[in-house]
């Protein structure tokens, strides 16, 4: 676990994979549902991929089945790096 | 395809038709992971001319029948020969018998070797392939697992579940640049055929087994290029034989 990552710094990260994925970077804001984004369960899992690698959290399947909005995975990536 | 290093890693690829299926990945530009689980010498030789052709290789023992493998031989392979954007799932054994005296052993053993090592060699190579946008995964199925062939419930159902599995992969993974394809081969001159060659060569329309290079130059065909658009295709290497 990284303690000095802000979760600012998250959020700017996942903003910025998420617009690699193909999500209009206008489009992309906390409120935003990933099927707005059209973002779908492969990209998820490349998302958790990410995470892991990056910041030692673990985002299991079950976790990204809850996450409705960008807002929710911040919320839990942040939460679990604290 | 993703410029610079591109390692494939090519399983039980120590004779028969996985060397001939290496050789001919080397000879289009992959460094080529030559994994075996006994014959180390082989396995050297398969390296040896692929470095003597001006090719990258190198050896890799592991049971890919062993949960563990997958892992390990994946990240041996780039740690050796960089990136792994190809895997070819070729290891494959045979345990025949009819249904009605099949024991229980040879049949979770066959599947285990054709099936779920390819399962967890896939699931393994799919999470670097997803990253880089691109990858070519080419499995070697047979013609029964399309069609079924007595004495072979246990190979039959190891293959069409390969068959299966990987069109499923094809579909869920597409969109990242990763093609999942297999081919089927028939009547092969192979050791692992070697008992049976005498007898079926004249159910073949084309008289004669057919050569480990005439599938392997089908596998460097799916695995290149201009395979693009060819995703959870089944590329059938029979002489006819199913025609």
């Amino acid at each position: 676990m990284d303690s000095a990552v802000s979760p600012k710094a998250v959020e700017e990260r996942i903003f910025d994979v998420l617009g690699t994925f193909g999500a209009s970077p206008e489009a992309i804001n906390r409120e935003a549902t990933f099927e707005q984004l059209d973002i779908d369960s492969l990209d998820l899992v490349e998302l958790a991929q990410i995470v892991d690698e990056e910041y030692d959290v673990q985002v299991t399947t079950e976790d990204a089945e809850t996450l409705k909005t960008v807002g929710d995975a911040i919320d839990l990536i942040a939460a679990r790096m604290s | 395809m993703v410029d610079g290093e591109r390692c494939v890693l090519v399983t039980g690829a120590s004779r028969g038709i996985g060397a001939a299926i290496a050789r001919q990945l080397a000879a289009d530009g992959w460094a080529v992971a030559v994994n075996f689980r006994v014959d180390e010498e082989a396995a050297t030789e398969v390296v040896e001319s692929i470095l003597t052709s001006g090719g990258r290789s190198c050896a890799l023992q592991g049971d890919v029948a062993l949960p563990d493998t997958a892992e390990s031989l994946i990240g041996a392979a780039e740690a050796e020969l960089g990136p792994l954007l190809g895997l070819v799932n070729n290891a494959g054994i045979r345990a025949d018998g009819l249904m009605a005296t099949l024991s229980d052993e040879e049949f979770s053993r066959v599947v285990s070797v054709n099936l779920e090592a390819a399962f967890r060699l896939t699931r393994c190579a799919l999470r670097k392939m997803i990253r880089a946008r691109f990858g070519r995964i080419v499995n070697v199925a047979s013609i029964v697992g399309l069609r079924g062939n007595p004495g072979q419930a246990n190979y039959a159902a190891s293959k069409a579940g390969l068959i299966a599995m990987t069109r499923t992969v094809a579909a869920e993974v597409a969109r990242r640049g990763i093609t999942a394809n297999l081919v089927a081969p028939g009547l092969i001159e192979t050791d692992m055929t070697a008992d049976l060659e005498d007898s079926l060569v004249g159910m073949v329309p084309a008289r004669r087994a057919g050569s480990p290079y005439e599938v392997a130059a089908c596998v460097r065909f799916l695995a290149s290029d201009e395979a693009s658009y060819v995703n959870g295709a089944t590329l059938v290497v029979d002489g006819a034989l199913t025609a």
